[in-house]
């Protein structure tokens, strides 16, 4: 066990935690932000997205450990009420079925605008190909994204 | 208008006293002190001071809010947007002001609470309706009693009571405090299809806000005080089981608390058919966390020994089943070569119409051709868990499964708890596919809670939940076609069968269009357990059909559309046999629908085009698939899917379905596929086990409904068999290769 001091959302967070364990672990079982979800554990699936500083990860691939001051965001934190252009934007295409990956489809979406303010059809595939769907939104998120990224061309 | 006697739903309209007190106190705490807020949002206004009960599925406050407790688990179908509507609407309250509760298990109040088999709005549409009128009809008869003025007379509309003739008129809020003091009404009128204000028209999915800012929602999410974490080391095979375990070493591994074993059966138990499971005796190690207990699995010491066969009678959806595992371990090369032993020799006789077998020996020319699927995992996205608190002789339980009420009576002997004492809360599914229909993880759950004697979360690794079972079985099927020397189609035979059971429907189309018809099934046992998936048997029988169906249309030197309507036209004109299990002309009318939708006449030679049609769990669905070989790699540049499920209550939901069932069905098409060794299967996580992601969906969706009154059908899994058989179809016009066994694409082979 070892302690840590983590920015996570704006806020400075103590755990006590074996040093190995990914930040996936953390945030659900240790913090309480279950928005970030397990679907595989190694990083095949992207449910457990989240940013470090400006960048996508694996949370499931994060050993506490590795973080030190960096910044981590979480879906809970993306926006202060839900207004984030990339949520807007899954909200009025009405993205998700069961809901299960969105938070990570979201979090790899949003990295990638603020990489990538205008990307192209394949800028997205590849950008979002580490997130599965199971139950096959694609087409959904792909115009979700799109209609992001005009929102803030206007 | 439908005048409806409320007899048969009366049961149902018992006062819901538990849930008009806040419901179930367990549960998402943070989550319940987010209702008022987002009520606020929903309605613009403060919560209600106070709540007043009209039967089970609704209350309005004294405001004007209504909550409407939705009766079905929803795991990705839109449901608990879809299922209050059929409320609101017959209520006549506006959208804004409704707010959902998913409702708890309760058979009493809310009858069977399934979400399976495409049947939610279905079985609810008459039911749910009837609470919203009789809901409304009481609020009538409160005004009339108010104002003394014939309730007759009185006029609903956006939630407002009015009486025209005195000008008087008033919320629902202010009348909700003696409507719910009245008589149920024996008989209520049900709003005509032409009068609908809200079915029929797309609202948005009321749990978006929520699942977009990761509020907890998921049985994964769950998270009570004091909760302890368990996960389960399964054998490694199927026809293994546990020996004995040696747990000193994990037990001594930070943040464990426990190792011990579990039953998951009583001696003598009358199962279920839902109570399917491969391992039910089982180590489970129970920790503080999820990582310390993963670290301690990788550690745990048991060692496993061979099943002995057995045979058992389950009380299956049908009635009486019997059911043999063998002992053994099985492999998919010894699967294929068995069944293509029963595939060579005759099954069991389903339907014979006419004489095929003189139709064969006089045959001109016969078309033969065999199709084969894999096993498939479901793979939901959230993975099996599932939450238990045993106290005493209690049991509080919440967990993402799609069939509360079958895994009751396993509870009650398992846990020798009588089902009055098992609470159930039915949290959001992180998708299910039907594997959640299996809900013996709730009691593992409740098993370990009981022995630690501690509220704990069980939780299934992604590991756990591909390699341990209940997966759609591997099939086969043969088909033939005779054809006389004009080249007409004279005889068509199916042989079908699977491990462990066969995918045959012996009554759908084609049967009824063709003179002389036989079909054909087999079986074989095996101890790999399988259970529903995505439109069982009907997700290979649509995929094999339609693809022998568009060889025959060659050979014939036909159209594929224009075919189909052929085969079609006869079955309605002058059906052969009589029970034939579909509607001829709303078949065809899906097939004209996509026909005219994806400008299937104007013939594009740089179109590489399939079609399917299929019909299962009540509703008819087309897809004219386009595809195109990239770098030999198959993309699916479009899909036009046309769908006949009658009255398609929320149109854009309903198109997210659907535009989902495609790309799952492109997805298995192109990749599904788990195969075993020696009993172990050869994949256990998404690095094995290919899954379609966004590179590998179709580019576009293109979504139609036959627009009728017909009273609303299946929505979930129709539009998915018939993707197997585009995908087939099309890939032999892009690549000049039939497809016959699925995976159609796998890393090894590129096609094309
Ligand atoms: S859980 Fe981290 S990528 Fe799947
Ligand atoms: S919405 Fe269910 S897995 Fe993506």
């Amino acid at each position: 066990m070892a302690k840590f001091n983590l920015k996570i959302n704006g806020q400075t967070q103590e755990v006590d935690v074996d040093p190995t364990t990914p930040m996936l672990w953390v945030l659900r079982d240790h913090v309480k932000l279950v928005g970030t979800k397990y679907g595989c554990g190694i990083a095949q699936c992207g449910a457990c997205t989240v940013h470090l500083g400006n960048n996508a990860v694996r949370s499931c691939q994060l050993p506490v450990s590795a973080v030190g001051e960096q910044e981590i965001t979480t879906i809970e934190g993306l926006s202060e009420n839900g207004n984030h252009p990339v949520q807007q934007a899954w909200l009025e295409i009405d993205v998700p079925q069961c809901g299960y990956c969105q938070a990570g489809q979201i979090m790899s979406a949003s990295a990638l605008l603020k990489r990538t303010p205008n990307p192209s059809d394949e800028e997205i595939e590849s950008a979002m190909n580490g997130n599965i769907c199971r139950c096959g939104t694609y087409t959904r998120i792909k115009k979700a994204i799109k209609t992001a990224v005009n929102a803030e061309n206007v | 208008m439908t005048k409806i006697n409320t007899h048969i739903g009366r049961r149902a309209f018992i006062r819901n006293t538990s849930l008009a007190s806040g419901g179930l106190v367990l549960g998402f705490s943070f989550l319940n002190s987010c209702k008022p807020e987002q009520a606020k949002e929903m309605s613009g206004t403060e919560m209600p001071n106070e709540w007043f009960e009209m039967n089970s599925y609704l209350k309005i406050g004294d405001n004007g809010m209504v909550t409407v407790y939705t009766p079905n688990p929803e795991f990705g179908q839109n449901i608990r947007t879809s299922m209050p509507m059929l409320v609101a609407e017959e209520l006549d309250v506006d959208w804004k002001n409704v707010v959902v509760e998913q409702a708890p298990y309760h058979a009493e109040k809310y009858g069977f609470q399934l979400t399976g088999g495409s049947t939610g709005i279905k079985a609810r549409w008459i039911p749910l309706r009837m609470a919203g009128a009789t809901a409304k009809q009481m609020l009538m008869a409160a005004a009339a009693k108010t104002w003394q003025v014939p309730a007759e007379e009185i006029t609903t509309k956006g939630g407002v009571l009015q009486h025209a003739a005195s000008e008087k008129s008033a919320g629902y809020g202010e009348m909700a405090s003696v409507a719910a003091t009245l008589d149920v009404p024996v008989e209520v009128q049900l709003k005509e299809v032409k009068d609908f204000k809200l079915i029929g028209r797309s609202h948005k999915n009321v749990d978006a806000k929520k699942i977009i800012t990761g509020e907890p929602m998921f049985g994964m999410d769950y998270q009570k005080d004091g909760m302890l974490i368990a996960m389960i080391v399964h054998p490694p095979a199927f026809g293994m089981t546990l020996k004995s375990v040696d747990d000193e070493a994990v037990k001594a591994m930070p943040g464990i608390k426990d190792v011990i074993t579990i039953k998951s059966f009583k001696e003598g138990f009358k199962k279920h058919g839902f109570d399917t499971n491969a391992f039910p005796e089982l180590v489970a190690i129970v920790g503080n966390s999820t990582w310390e207990v993963m670290q301690a699995k990788k550690k745990l010491n048991a060692e496993w020994k061979p099943i002995t066969a057995t045979t058992e009678i389950v009380n299956g959806f049908f009635g009486k089943e019997t059911r043999n595992t063998p002992a053994g371990l099985e492999s998919t090369q010894g699967h294929k070569a068995q069944m293509e032993a029963l595939a060579s020799i005759p099954g069991n006789i389903v339907r014979k119409d006419g004489n095929p077998e003189a139709a064969f020996k006089k045959a001109a020319k016969i078309l033969e051709r065999s199709y084969s699927a894999p096993f498939l995992a479901h793979n939901s996205m959230e993975p099996i868990n599932a939450f238990a608190h045993v106290e005493g002789n209690k049991v509080k339980i919440a967990a993402p499964i799609q069939i509360p009420s079958f895994i009751i009576p396993t509870l009650e002997s398992s846990l020798g708890i009588p089902k009055e004492n098992i609470e159930m809360e039915l949290p959001r599914m992180g998708g299910g596919f039907g594997r959640k229909g299996y809900a013996h993880f709730v009691v593992e759950a409740a098993l370990i809670s009981q022995k630690v004697n501690a509220p704990i979360k069980l939780v299934y690794s992604r590991e756990d939940d591909m390699t341990t079972g209940i997966y759609r079985p591997t099939y086969h099927a043969t088909y033939r076609a005779a054809f006389d020397e004009n080249n007409n189609l004279t005889a068509l035979h199916i042989k079908a069968g699977g491990i462990p059971e066969s995918p045959l429907f012996a009554n759908r189309f084609p049967a009824g269009a063709i003179d002389n018809y036989l079909a054909e099934e087999w079986s074989i046992d095996s101890n790999i357990t399988v259970g529903a998936f995505r439109a069982p048997r009907s997700n290979f029988m649509a995929g094999a059909e339609q693809a022998f169906l568009d060889e025959v249309a060659e050979t014939m030197n036909k159209d594929a559309i224009q075919f189909r309507l052929d085969l079609l036209k006869r079955a309605k004109e002058n059906p052969v046999g009589e029970d034939n299990q579909y509607d001829a002309q709303r078949y065809a009318g899906v097939l004209e629908l996509v026909q005219e939708k994806s400008a299937w006449k104007q013939k594009d030679e740089s179109k590489h085009r399939g079609v399917a049609a299929y019909f299962c769990h009540n509703s008819y669905a087309a897809h004219v698939l386009d595809l195109k070989m990239e770098n030999g790699k198959p993309v699916v540049e479009k899909v036009v899917c046309a769908i006949d499920c009658g009255v398609v209550v929320n149109p854009d939901a309903a198109t997210n379905m659907a535009e989902g069932a495609i790309t799952d069905g492109v997805g298995n098409a192109f990749f599904g596929e788990l195969t075993f060794k020696d009993g172990v299967p050869q994949k256990n996580n998404f690095h094995q086990y290919q899954m379609i992601r966004m590179k590998e969906a179709p580019k576009e969706i293109d979504v139609h409904f036959v627009q009728n009154e017909i009273d609303p059908t299946g929505m979930g899994e129709p539009p998915f068999p018939p993707v197997f058989g585009a995908v087939a179809n099309a890939l032999y016009k892009a690549t000049g290769q039939r497809h016959y066994s699925q995976p159609f694409i796998t890393k090894k082979e590129v096609v094309g």
